[in-house]
């Protein structure tokens, strides 16, 4: 069986209710640049299970819309949590780190990359504010992952890793 | 006795809410209404039903419907692909499918059931039922059993995972597949994909047939309270074979009366489900947009029902795989049937439909038509198609119509937790009365009312169609509707990604 990925970036949200699409958009964004050592998933939201996805990574990032942080994204480090979603549908990204250390040690390093969205009624589509943050998060974003991916076909990850620690701390 | 529906001069009394219910799939709010003495005078179950994915549906071409559909729930999608799928091989003319695309679809449902029973039970349920219902808060969810029984906790995460395993293969993606398509399926599941399956069925069998001996055990232990637990009568509806045999994916409908299995008699039987509104109207009620169910032939007030693994596993007269079966005898012979007619009862039979499951996967696998090329078929073009489908929370009804431009013109569909709905309602009024009445509300009492709720696994995302997170708030009001008491359970993330 051939190793997992170093790199996991997880979207989340439902395509159907407008900005909650930002997640699976910008993984469909980045399926199309086929980067090397990076596995990309999208789902509604995260359950425990998702603790099982994260073995052997280097890095998890995951990529949800909110409307609480500063537009057009940011992107912050996450750690085990023990919060609330436990007891929901929904698990945070903070609760799946937390599932995993329970079960299976240390969990990889983490990040959250939340774009800003607005409107988030079902059957409406992206908003054009969203649409901007969207574009904004996939440029840093590729720019994180090397620059040009096309050109660095031998993706570092550990370096790639410190890229994207070295601006998180910018930020 | 009062039916805690309706309370008389209900400005005078304390009102609690409950808001929302945790641990279930979506939002809902429980409120009470209390005298000075703290007795119960009135309890609903509320839910918001926008029914706003109708809207979304109507204009859409046909086509693109089992997959859209998906998007009404993050929880169960391939119960609603698949119910939509069936409308519509009504639609294309496709009145049998061909070998390999039915087997398909009933691998990838089975897959579905296996992997959102385990959720419910391992990681929703089994906090309050291994530690117990007022055990401490801190320690009642899916962590705290990670901590105190690890082995229960693994396995429910790998079973769960591997009905995702399931769905993968058979849908093509883990999320949002596009396997089943009107009048069948677009891939089969290569010999590869099968093998990779096969070799751990038999592992997740050991662990489904455990995990119905946990579910005994409890009842074992706990005997007279699981019993008791929100105990109340009521009628079951459910598909059903041709033979009697219960079939999650295809059948008739079969609804049977109130009373300890085998006892109570059929309502309707074998009903063609192409003209299910002769047999269920809904009634509305003013205090909540969620409409209530009901059997036409006993009318609103004694016609409402329950839908689910225990409606399923009491009125099917046998389950088709030997290991479920023999645990669906014992379940209904346990404690002379007590266990069946309980509330509680749902996990038990939750866990043997999780086995059966297992067992038709294991049994699907070693079938050669799942590697057949013949995938689609069609017929004489329709206007009208009805889907229904046994999804894990309960039967699920899809019913479109189609103009000549190949556009839905009408859809309506009927969610399991709305069958539910009045079930809910008597379930939770019956803990209040055993718990809550006459006491001085706590946390743990409170929880009572949700354990209650989960216990039908509802999926009021689905049933309400709502969005919104908001923290748990437990309010008490004075009749003049000053704040006397807040309890407040703790705030959700805020990231806008519930389904």
């Amino acid at each position: 069986m051939s190793a997992a990925p170093p790199i996991l970036i997880i979207g989340i949200g439902n395509p159907s209710r407008g900005d909650d699409a930002l997640g699976p958009l910008l993984i469909e964004r980045l399926q199309t640049l086929q980067l090397p050592g990076v596995e990309l998933l999208t789902d509604f939201q995260l359950q425990v299970e998702y603790a099982l996805d994260l073995q052997d990574r280097l890095q998890v990032i995951f990529v949800d819309a909110s409307v609480n942080t500063q537009p057009p994204f940011t992107f912050t480090p996450v750690y085990a949590t023990e919060d609330d979603s436990f007891s929901s549908h929904a698990l945070s990204p903070g609760a799946v780190l937390h599932a995993y250390r329970k079960l299976l040690g240390a969990p990889p390093a983490s990040a959250v990359l939340a774009i800003r969205g607005e409107a988030f009624e079902l059957g409406e589509s992206l908003s054009d504010t969203a649409a901007r943050n969207l574009e904004a998060a996939i440029e840093w974003l590729s720019h994180s992952l090397g620059e040009a991916l096309g050109q660095a076909r031998d993706l570092q990850p550990i370096a790639w890793a410190k890229v994207a620690e070295a601006d998180q701390n910018a930020a | 006795m009062n039916n805690l529906e309706t309370a008389a001069h209900p400005e005078t009394l304390r009102r609690v809410a409950i808001e929302p219910i945790t641990r279930v799939e979506g939002h809902g709010k429980v409120t009470l209404l209390l005298d000075e003495d703290d007795h119960v005078l009135r309890v609903r179950l509320h839910i918001v039903e926008f029914r706003g994915f109708e809207e979304v549906i109507r204009g859409r071409p046909y086509w693109e419907i089992p997959v859209m559909v998906q998007r009404l729930c993050g929880i169960c999608p391939v119960s609603h692909h698949l119910a939509a799928s069936k409308a519509l091989d009504q639609i294309v003319g496709a009145d049998k499918l061909t070998p390999t695309a039915e087997k398909l679809r009933r691998l990838m449902h089975y897959g579905q059931i296996l992997q959102s029973h385990a959720l419910h039970f391992f990681h929703l349920s089994s906090p309050d039922l291994l530690f117990g219902f007022s055990s401490e808060v801190a320690k009642r969810n899916i962590v705290g059993v990670a901590a105190a029984y690890p082995d229960v906790a693994r396995q429910g995460i790998l079973l769960r995972k591997y009905g995702q395993e399931v769905i993968r293969h058979t849908a093509g993606k883990r999320v949002h597949g596009t396997g089943s398509v009107p009048g069948g399926v677009n891939k089969n599941l290569s010999l590869a994909e099968r093998d990779e399956l096969l070799k751990d069925i038999y592992q997740i069998i050991g662990w489904c047939r455990a995990a119905v001996q946990i579910a005994r055990q409890l009842f074992e232990q706990n005997l007279a309270e699981y019993n008791a637990f929100g105990r109340f009568d009521a009628h079951s509806l459910s598909l059903i074979r041709a033979d009697g045999a219960m079939d999650l994916y295809h059948g008739g409908l079969r609804a049977s009366e109130a009373g300890l299995p085998g006892a109570g008699k059929t309502i309707f039987d074998h009903v063609d489900y192409n003209h299910y509104w002769e047999q269920i109207s809904e009634e509305v009620k003013s205090w909540t947009y969620m409409k209530f169910p009901f059997l036409r032939a006993l009318g609103p007030e004694h016609g409402w029902y329950r839908v689910g693994p225990l409606a399923r596993v009491t009125q099917c007269d046998f389950i088709p795989t030997p290991l479920a079966e023999k645990e669906r005898q014992q379940f209904l012979a346990f404690d002379a049937g007590s266990a069946a007619g309980s509330t509680l009862g749902y996990h038990w039979a939750r866990m043997i439909e999780m086995l059966h499951a297992a067992e038709v996967i294991k049994e699907l696998l070693h079938d050669t038509d799942l590697q057949g090329n013949d995938l689609v078929t069609t017929g004489e073009r329709q206007e009208r198609g009805v889907g229904i489908i046994e999804a894990p929370r309960g039967t699920l009804i899809h019913h479109y119509r189609v103009d000549e431009h190949d556009q839905v013109i009408r859809a309506n569909l009927i969610v399991s937790t709305t069958h539910n709905n009045q079930a809910m309602n008597e379930a939770v009024r019956q803990v209040a009365r055993q718990y809550i009445d006459g006491r001085k509300l706590t946390e743990g009492l409170l929880n009572h009312i949700e354990v209650a709720v989960r216990a039908f696994d509802p999926c009021l995302s689905c049933a309400t169609h709502a969005l919104g997170k908001m923290p748990l708030q437990v309010e008490l009001l004075a009749a003049d509707g000053e704040r006397i008491d807040l309890l407040t359970r703790g705030a959700c993330d805020a990231e806008p990604s519930c389904c």
